[in-house]
């Protein structure tokens, strides 16, 4: 690991001020991706702005049908906060079924996002409930978060500091995990609301993305069997030594099966 | 340059400068002398650095010393009794044969700990899918889950 500053402010506005001394510095949420790209040297920031100690980024709180979540709150609290589990019981189980519990007892949702690992569960329970991504200048919605591998909508700076939900009819998250890295090979998030069907895939693409041919047959019957026949084109989805683009083609309509039957059970 | 850290570590009150680059896993080792901590792969994969920060079971490999800020931090060594008596946690592992080289166990045993904290009457299927985050290459895992069943009936009240 490359030597580098640290600082952990207390408020959103000190965090600012210490981005503007350099402008190579990275912001440390839970540190569960960045602190083993530290040490594999694949990051190099001169100055680390810890986050931890912002208390606006903390808590869960639950009114008018929307489930907001801070930044820095960790995935165990999230997958055994009873609140989460009444009003969005799938994204309950998306946080507990994300890496393993030492992982979840230190990541956090907002580090989580702002990495956008391709491979990543949050990703796709954001995209796939449609949330609002609340920052420190602005706030986005989740079909304008995602922009590419590793890349998001957020500028130099920006924090987020919290995340939006709004409450689903129903919905349901199925991955097929890898089962060293507990990563999904690929994950489906499938949600019905009142102004339709949402299906949103991580794992398969650069980033998290929405298959839109699913959405609408799923609009017309909630089921497993009216999906059966959509396979994506394998082209453009993300090949390695763990899955073939054509494998994790299949894989994405096997998962959003299995989501649709998860959602109908809830 | 180093930065002041002021922690606890196993009930003690600590106060050290390191530089912002250390680990946790670093500290507890290197300049606390708590080897019972165990580096394993290094890549935050296998477990064997698990410790408990703040009372929840975290990779001390993965986690910045200055993270551990104002925190409190729980060793393998910080979880017998004072006077040496096992914890029933590290009596059933004793008592089950649930090691043999011993290098995951320290990690295996916060970690287990950690699962009890959250599920106090875990089945089989519960013990084994609660400890993915820690690796063995010697038991196959079996008797372990017998332990972690086993303390955890130790402990229920």
């Amino acid at each position: 690991m490359y030597a580098f500053d640290y600082v952990r402010p207390q408020t959103l506005k000190e965090a600012a001020a210490a981005l503007r001394k350099s402008d190579q510095a990275r912001f440390l949420a839970g540190g569960q991706s960045l602190v083993q790209a530290l040490r594999l040297r694949l990051a190099r920031p001169p100055l680390l702005i810890d986050l931890r100690a912002i208390d606006e980024l903390n808590g869960i709180r639950v009114a008018n049908n929307v489930v907001s979540i801070g930044a820095m709150t960790r995935h165990a609290d999230v997958a055994a906060a009873k609140e989460v589990q009444r009003a969005i019981p799938a994204l309950a189980r998306v946080a507990a079924g994300i890496g393993d519990r030492q992982v979840r007892n230190q990541g956090t949702l907002g580090g989580s996002l702002a990495n956008a690992d391709p491979a990543a569960d949050y990703p796709a329970a954001v995209l796939g409930l449609g949330a609002t991504i609340v920052t420190s200048k602005r706030e986005i919605p989740a079909d304008k978060f995602f922009l590419g591998l590793f890349e998001t909508a957020l500028k130099p700076g920006e924090i987020i500091v919290r995340v939006d939900f709004p409450q689903p009819l129903r919905a349901g998250y199925a991955k097929f995990r890898h089962p060293a890295s507990r990563f999904a090979l690929v994950g489906v998030f499938v949600c019905d609301t009142t102004s339709g069907v949402r299906v949103a895939v991580t794992g398969a693409g650069p980033c998290a993305f929405r298959v839109k041919r699913m959405e609408k047959v799923l609009a017309k019957a909630f089921t497993p069997q009216a999906i059966e026949k959509i396979v994506l084109p394998a082209e453009g989805l993300n090949s390695d030594i763990h899955a073939a683009a054509d494998y994790r083609a299949h894989l994405v309509t096997v998962m959003a099966q299995r989501a649709v039957t998860a959602a109908a059970k809830l | 340059m180093t930065t002041p850290l002021v922690l606890t570590v196993n009930g003690q009150a600590v106060s050290v400068e390191v530089h912002p680059r250390t680990l946790l896993v670093e500290l507890l080792r290197d300049t606390l002398r708590l080897t019972g901590t165990h580096i394993g792969c290094d890549t935050g994969q296998c477990g064997a650095c698990t410790v408990q920060l703040d009372g929840r079971a975290v990779k001390s490999c993965t986690v910045l010393a200055l993270q551990a800020q104002a925190s409190e931090v729980t060793t393998i060594e910080g979880i017998a009794t004072a006077g040496g008596e096992l914890h029933p946690m590290q009596a059933a592992f004793k008592e089950y044969h649930a090691l043999q080289c011993g290098f995951c166990t320290p990690g295996m045993v916060i970690s287990a700990l950690d699962l009890l904290k959250h599920n106090a009457n875990p089945s089989e299927a519960d013990v084994r899918q609660g400890l993915d985050g820690n690796l063995c290459r010697c038991t196959g895992y079996h008797n372990i889950v017998k332990a972690v069943l086993a303390a955890a009936a130790a402990m229920r009240p």
